[in-house]
């Protein structure tokens, strides 16, 4: 006989409620004047993300692992991951109304007559919406998945709109064209090892659940081959999203080649959601036999710090510098996972929270860095700007020393938190090898801000655009969370630490 | 709120009063950094007259939760060593602003953020010394490397750019050690089941020795690039080349004193055992210093660079009397620091006017000041007199007494301290002689003298250098109770003379 599932509506509504505006919007791309798209797209999604997570809201104390039977756990960890990717949603989607970032008509060949046609017409590229809330939904429920299947679904949702918007770039089509076609290959690549890693386990556990495994481990009863060939394929499809080294290689092209809106909203909330899916494996799957995984994360970590931080040295695009400083972090959030403790748990949450809201900021101001031909991203030409436009100038240079961990910004909390977990948990040498990677990165943040501001400009072509007030108010939001919770982190971290559990 | 807190804030506050003054006027700007800075002076000589010198304990404590998560406190006190550098920082700030009246109008941004940056800097070092939660001081020690920063890359001369990163990132290098070792020490008092960052609870850990032994270099090193100690002072020269005069007094005599204070106040007081087992190291590379530092001196052409490479050689004394560990040689380290912030300060600001007349920092240009100049030259000559610790100058007793203390345990390192001495008496007198005696050049002939705003500004200084010369009771009754302490706390007593009868 077959029963009904036990679903907890009130816990699964904040990720139904960003499908229903995803609905919405494909609705809208159906059915209304396409005058009217852009700013009904915007509306219905920025109000789909407040009612999300005013449910949220609602309901974080009611945390169970049993939300959707024994595939979703909404828990405490889940539920700031959740809340985290609504509000970098938010503020990416205000920098996504921008217009002027996107291809008016993405199926129309770079070059050809119809794009030539469609720029005439003005058209306007609001697709980007409905996807991003496809997007963002995949997003949430990625970190609250607790069985194989659950996750692969959720891997998906997230990634395919990533790898069509990665391609919608108005400017230097070909290049986006071609970032996206690289993100799609590489990612169906590492889908196929997550899931080659999954069949293992289940072939080691005879379970598709986390908890299945975790008893099966505890229980000894499986063939360890299985369960250590499955850590491995499933590490891979894990590492491969939140970019360590050596799986990072699509991240520089990739970053480079998106429209800069969709790099800032995928370089925040995509890593937010792979790394819950990568704690909530190692912490609750996988905690039992954490010896023969440890190592393996643990050496992953030290070069994924190294290289991020030196590779990023050498180069010459603000977008391509930036995904080197990502993986880099990404390197540090790795820590927390060998770290595996309470304390470690906390401080990814809110590392992950200050990365990705600094993260927004920046690749926002990047939008509005421009000369007559779009973006100017070469750092080249960066030069100066801090005479032309000191407070743009300085605001980009915020969050910059936030990425290199300077006190008083949020970047050095989060750094600090992390840190100091895993010297707690005894990984002294993570600590120091994360102290000099950090002390690399500094160079280049610093080279920049050097550039910005004493460096006599040679050129006087670049400018900064009046930026959109949509585009002004994420920048402003992001450099004020930047500012408050590196004086006043409390705010946060208090309520990352009561979140910083897992429920079996 | 205590009076440490309210000196913390006035400055800041300063900073925004500042920041909203219209930017076209330079004058009033000006004078209402002026203002704030002399009426923080005020404060600070309030607070040292209400200043208990009888108690060794901090005073005028203030704790406040920051970060509950970790036990981080916003927690300030003073002892005798804190209230004596915060009142060398206090007086030097208006005495800058002075000086260098027209420094701020040839930087790349206007005279506002000139005067923003120095206040906020002056809470920053206000609060580095006045810290009582190693995490707070951190935070400090490494946010206070940004306004120096943009005040040597953004109103200096010559390779400004390349002097501030270059400053910058040898700061920030030690201050990432540093963090590891914060960090560190945090974790063991977690462990010893109290989770704290505050300095006297942090003193009473027990740590075994190779833990120790790390952490100290964690520290030690961070604290030994500030200072600047050899082989770790390459920052130095460039950055005071760069900077204007003003920038450098506060970055030699103020901030490097971070790395000795900090020397003092955390390495010696959280592990006295790595203290004893580095001691020979850092007695070695003290004495280094000052003979490196010295010989250096010598050959220096640049006005500026003479001047950093002779407070190379004053780091090593005051590192000197600081390892050394008797109570001499502490005590006279700690006035020495007082000592070296005015004596840098009267040679940089007197240099200063010397190049901004002359339009050239070689001390070749210059040359019969005497005669064109006197009031500049006699000025120079002081401060030059003060940098070679002639008797009557507070210099001297600072530096008698490092060497008073050290030879008791030290005997060679004295010895080769006083040779210190000696070349000190040559670099500072072949640069007075070619710079202020002789003839007169053309091209110096139209140097005008100081005017009365330039005098006032030195005044002080040169005052403080005379009294605190014949008269060194009051500091040294201050800084007594804390040298007390640290002996103790590092658990050791002075050498017992040899009584030979």
């Amino acid at each position: 006989m077959l029963s009904a599932p036990n679903l907890d509506y009130a816990l699964l509504a904040p990720i139904m409620i960003i499908l229903g505006g995803a609905l919405i919007g494909v609705l809208i791309e159906a059915f209304a004047k396409p005058a009217w798209r852009a700013r009904l797209q915007l509306v219905i999604s920025l109000a789909a993300i407040v009612i999300s997570f005013n449910q949220l809201v609602r309901v974080r104390n009611d945390g169970s692992s049993i939300a959707a039977v024994t595939s979703v756990s909404v828990d405490g960890a889940g539920m700031f991951l959740q809340g985290a990717i609504l509000i970098f949603a938010f503020l990416g989607i205000l920098v996504i109304a921008d217009q002027d970032n996107f291809a008016p008509q993405a199926s129309a060949l770079p070059g050809s007559a119809e794009e030539a046609a469609a720029i005439q017409a003005g058209k306007q590229q609001t697709e980007v919406f409905p996807l991003t809330m496809f997007a963002v939904a995949g997003m949430m429920l990625f970190p609250v998945a607790t069985d194989y299947i659950t996750l692969f679904v959720a891997l998906e949702v997230l990634s395919l709109p990533l790898y069509l918007m990665a391609g919608l770039s108005r400017r230097r089509r070909l290049l986006s064209q071609e970032a996206a076609l690289k993100y799609f290959l590489l990612g169906a690549y590492s889908s196929a090892f997550f899931l080659f890693g999954a069949a293992l386990l289940y072939g080691y556990s005879g379970t598709i659940s986390l908890n299945g495994l975790t008893d099966a481990i505890r229980g000894n009863t499986g063939n360890d081959v299985f369960l250590l060939l499955g850590i491995i394929f499933l590490s891979v499809g894990l590492l491969f999203k939140v970019g360590a080294v050596p799986f990072h290689s699509w991240k520089p092209d990739v970053y480079q080649g998106a429209p800069t809106p969709i790099t800032g909203f995928m370089a925040a909330a995509t890593k937010a959601a792979a790394f819950g899916a990568t704690l909530r494996i190692f912490y609750l799957g996988l905690d039992a036999a954490q010896t023969s995984w440890k190592p393996f994360i643990a050496v992953i970590s030290v070069i994924t710090m190294i290289v991020g931080s030196l590779a990023a040295i050498s180069q010459r695009d603000m977008k391509r510098m930036l995904a080197y400083s990502s993986i880099a972090h990404a390197g540090f959030v790795l820590t927390a996972i060998v770290s595996l403790s309470e304390n470690a748990l906390s401080a990814s949450l809110f590392y992950l929270f200050a990365y990705g809201v600094a993260t927004i900021g920046a690749f926002a101001i990047i939008t509005i860095v421009r000369d007559s031909a779009g973006e100017v991203s070469d750092v080249n030409r960066w030069i100066g700007l801090g005479k032309k436009s000191p407070l743009v100038a300085s605001v980009f240079s915020l969050f910059l020393l936030s990425f290199a961990g300077i006190p008083l910004t949020s970047g050095f909390v989060g750094k600090f938190s992390i840190f100091s977990a895993a010297y707690e948990s005894g990984n002294i040498t993570l600590v120091v090898v994360g102290v000099l990677s950090s002390a690399i990165a500094v160079f280049f943040y610093l080279r920049v801000i050097l550039m910005l501001f004493f460096t006599d400009a040679t050129t006087d072509s670049i400018s900064v655009v009046i930026p959109s007030i949509l585009t002004r108010i994420s920048i402003s939001i992001s450099a004020i969370f930047t500012i408050t919770l590196g004086i006043a982190p409390s705010l946060v971290f208090d309520i990352a630490q009561d979140f910083a559990y897992f429920l079996r | 709120m205590s009076i440490l807190t309210s000196l913390l804030l006035l400055p800041l506050f300063g900073a925004l009063v500042v920041g909203f003054l219209p930017a076209s006027n330079a004058k009033l700007v000006k004078q209402v950094a002026l203002a704030f800075s002399l009426l923080v002076t005020l404060v600070s000589i309030v607070m040292a007259l209400s200043f208990d010198r009888n108690n060794s304990a901090m005073q005028f404590t203030e704790v406040r939760t920051w970060i509950s998560a970790f036990n981080i406190n916003y927690a300030v006190g003073i002892d005798g060593m804190a209230l004596v550098l915060i009142l060398m920082t206090t007086i030097l700030v208006p005495v800058v602003f002075l000086a260098g009246w027209s420094e701020s109008e040839n930087g790349r941004w206007n005279v506002k953020v000139f005067y923003i940056l120095l206040l906020i800097l002056e809470t920053m070092m206000i609060g580095v010394f006045s810290a009582t939660d190693v995490f707070l001081f951190y935070v400090i020690f490494e946010a206070m490397l940004l306004p120096v920063y943009f005040l040597i890359g953004g109103y200096g001369s010559g390779e400004r750019a390349a002097a501030a990163m270059k400053f910058l990132l040898y700061s920030l290098f030690g201050g990432l050690l540093m963090l590891a070792a914060v960090i560190g020490l945090y974790i063991i008092s977690v462990n010893q089941g109290g989770a704290t960052f505050d300095i006297a609870r942090l003193s009473q850990l027990s740590i075994d020795s190779t833990t120790q032994n790390w952490l100290f270099l964690g520290f030690f090193i961070a604290f030994a690039i500030k200072a600047p100690l050899w082989p770790f002072h390459t920052w130095l020269p460039t950055a005071a080349k760069s900077a204007t005069a003003g920038t450098s007094t506060l970055l030699l005599g103020v901030l490097d004193k971070v790395g000795t204070y900090g020397m003092i106040r955390f390495c010696m007081s959280f592990f006295p055992d790595a203290t004893k087992t580095f001691t020979p190291a850092i007695i070695t590379l003290a004495v280094i210093s000052i003979l490196y530092g010295a010989f250096l001196a010598i050959g220096q052409k640049d006005i500026n660079s003479l001047i950093a490479f002779t407070s190379i050689s004053h780091f090593g004394f005051i590192t000197l009397g600081i390892f050394a560990l008797t109570s001499q040689s502490l005590t006279g380290a700690i006035f020495y620091m007082v000592n070296h912030g005015f004596g840098t300060a009267a040679l940089f600001l007197t240099a200063g006017w010397m190049i901004k007349r002359r339009g050239s920092s070689q001390i070749a240009d210059f040359g019969g000041l005497q005669r064109v100049a006197p009031v500049l030259a006699w000025s120079f000559f002081i401060a030059g007199l003060s940098a070679l610790a002639l008797p009557g100058l507070s210099s001297f007793v600072s530096e008698f007494l490092v060497l008073l203390g050290a030879f008791a345990k030290y005997p060679v390192a004295a010895i080769l301290g006083t040779l210190g001495i000696i070349l000190a008496a040559l670099y500072v007198l072949l640069a007075v002689q070619r710079a202020i005696h002789g003839e007169t050049p053309a091209s110096s002939a139209g140097i005008s003298d100081l005017n009365l705003r330039e005098k006032i500004a030195i005044a002080p200084v040169i005052a403080i250098l005379v009294l605190l010369g014949f008269y060194p009771k009051p500091a040294l009754e201050v800084i007594n109770p804390t040298t007390q302490t640290i002996m103790t706390n590092a658990g050791v007593s002075d050498p017992v003379a040899k009584v030979v009868k």
